[in-house]
């Protein structure tokens, strides 16, 4: 069942994502069962739900990891069906993943260079090279250090800049608060609430309920692969549906 | 004979065979990192640049740029059987691509036994390889083709060694054997990243075949299985896919060869060279999968 608690505010604004009636299979197990959102230009939609509800899977079925069995993503009008994940940040839409999956034997340095790996621009790379090491001033202390040396937060702070330096137009971020000691965790969400006043359109799947509807502007709750309710953030702060649909159940 | 001149006369020996099981045993890792592949039909490259520079050269292209048409030959057949037969069954279960690469080995000697016939030919040189040069009053000699060996060796692992660290594509075959859907996420182009593992893995295994024909005087087209087996182990004891433990591994075979056979006869170990070094192989697979450099991926036969 969806309920709408609000009318969906992206409407006549520029649509960076769509998604339409999504069905993706592990296997034999129905991961998403038509799954359907947008998020518009601008705009920080966080995706919340228990564990196994699908939110991973929704990210990567986005970044062309998952090829969906039905249904379809659209960004920012254009079919991404065909494409590889590759061709996807090339458009301009990065995924920073969950567990950071940075590359641990390379310099910090070598993994914010790959991050650009879609981008020829060899000045303006040089240019985020050093804007990314000044965001996160410790990545600069530690550019030459091979990143699996580095600490939790570190590696998410490295994985959040690598995927920005793709220059995305819609960020996908999973679960950048997992395993980081709270302190960095309120630094790179700080970080994220500096990018979305820049204009950065951001989908965010993240455990931390209450930190992700502080920064959000809208948000979905996906239980069993299926959008059980979605609305306003501030609104949802508040509403206890959104706790029964962690807690698996009736809404 | 003086100890100190056997001494190095042996360390010689071992530095030559150890270039050319570093050689290919190189590609062989490079291509498991990144695919989790093992491509034994990496030993009939070696055939290919073999064949490919005595057929140039027969022609009357000079031996040096011969050699590099050999190399170029090597490189294009492996884009091709990264095309043809690796690319379709990508991601497949490892007994999928190890049979694949088995089957791809015996199509290929065999089409090398139809094109050139299963004879030994010899394989010219030009008057400069055979130059004997001798030390210490001849008790240490060698051929111009072991410094050839090692001088073409060096430069192609200080190549490997500033491609995989310099350039963009090099980061990024490392980053992919890392994580391949890590480097997916940031956008390395995974296709081209494994059509440039192919090349370079595949030109090396050309430059090793036509090292090999040199040392031996013959080509013939099961030339590359004896090396391919030997790269093999090297690289498992090493560590299988790590570019420096293949180098390691290659290095400590040739010298672990060269030390059974010039072991004193009375022992009469040295016709079990062969069985001793996969006696060894064994060893590290049970007690060291990990290798020398203890690479932690688990090898799978």
């Amino acid at each position: 069942m969806i309920e709408r608690t609000l009318e969906n505010p992206a409407k006549g604004a520029v649509l960076a994502l769509q998604l339409e009636n999504l069905e993706v299979n592990y296997g034999a197990v129905r991961a998403l069962r038509g799954v359907s959102l947008e998020v518009a230009q601008g705009e920080v939609v966080a995706l919340l739900g228990a564990n196994g509800a699908g939110k991973s899977t929704v990210l990567k079925t986005v970044s062309g990891l998952l090829r969906p069995r039905a249904g379809g993503v659209r960004f920012f009008g254009e079919a991404l069906g065909r494409l590889t994940p590759a061709q996807i940040v090339g458009r301009g839409l990065a995924h920073c993943p969950e567990g950071r999956r940075v590359f641990g034997s390379l310099s910090v340095l070598d993994n914010l260079r790959l991050g650009a790996s879609q981008r020829s621009d060899a000045a303006e790379i040089r240019t985020d090279l050093d804007k990314m090491l000044t965001l996160f001033p410790i990545l600069g202390e530690r550019r030459g250090q091979a990143a699996g040396t580095l600490s939790g937060g570190e590696q998410q702070m490295l994985a959040l800049s690598r995927a920005l330096m793709s220059r995305p137009k819609l960020l996908l971020l999973d679960e950048p608060s997992l395993g980081v000691a709270p302190l960095i965790v309120r630094e790179i969400f700080k970080t994220l609430r500096g990018l979305h006043s820049e204009g950065v359109t951001l989908l965010l799947v993240e455990q931390n309920v209450r930190l992700a509807l502080e920064l959000a502007d809208r948000a979905y709750v996906l239980r069993t692969g299926q959008i059980a309710l979605e609305g306003n953030a501030r609104e949802m702060q508040g509403d206890e549906r959104v706790a029964r649909a962690y807690l698996g159940g009736g809404s | 004979m003086n100890s100190l001149e056997y001494v190095l006369q042996q360390l010689l020996n071992a530095l030559s065979i150890g270039s050319l099981y570093a050689l290919v045993a190189v590609g062989l890792s490079i291509i498991f990192s990144l695919l989790r592949l093992t491509n034994f039909a990496h030993g009939d490259l070696m055939m290919v640049g073999a064949f490919a520079t005595l057929f140039l050269n027969l022609a009357g292209v000079p031996f040096v740029p011969a050699l590099l048409g050999g190399i170029l030959l090597s490189s294009g057949v492996g884009i091709l059987i990264e095309r043809v037969a690796y690319r379709p069954v990508r991601g497949s279960p490892d007994v999928t691509l190890l049979l694949t690469s088995v089957a791809l080995t015996y199509i290929l000697e065999n089409l090398g036994i139809l094109l050139f016939s299963s004879s030994p030919r010899n394989f010219p040189l030009p008057d400069w390889m055979g130059t004997v040069y001798s030390l210490f009053d001849g008790r240490i000699t060698f051929t111009f083709i072991t410094v050839v060996t090692l001088g073409a060796t060096l430069l192609s692992l200080l190549f490997l060694g500033w491609f995989v660290t310099r350039t963009r594509v090099g980061l990024g075959m490392r980053a992919a054997a890392e994580d391949l859907t890590a480097a997916n996420l940031v956008g390395i182009d995974v296709n081209r990243t494994v059509t440039v593992a192919f090349v370079l893995a595949s030109g090396f295994a050309g430059l090793a075949g036509v090292l090999w024909a040199a040392q031996a005087g013959v080509v013939e087209p099961l030339m590359g299985f004896t090396p391919l087996l030997k790269a093999f182990v090297a690289a498992i004891i090493g560590g299988f896919g790590s570019i420096p433990g293949a180098i390691v591994g290659g290095f400590a075979l040739g010298a672990l060869e060269v030390l059974i056979q010039s072991l004193p006869s009375e022992l009469g170990l040295s016709p079990y060279r062969d069985a001793l070094v996969f006696a060894l192989l064994i060893a590290f697979l049970l007690f060291r999968p990990g290798g020398i450099l203890g690479v932690r991926t688990e090898v799978k036969l």
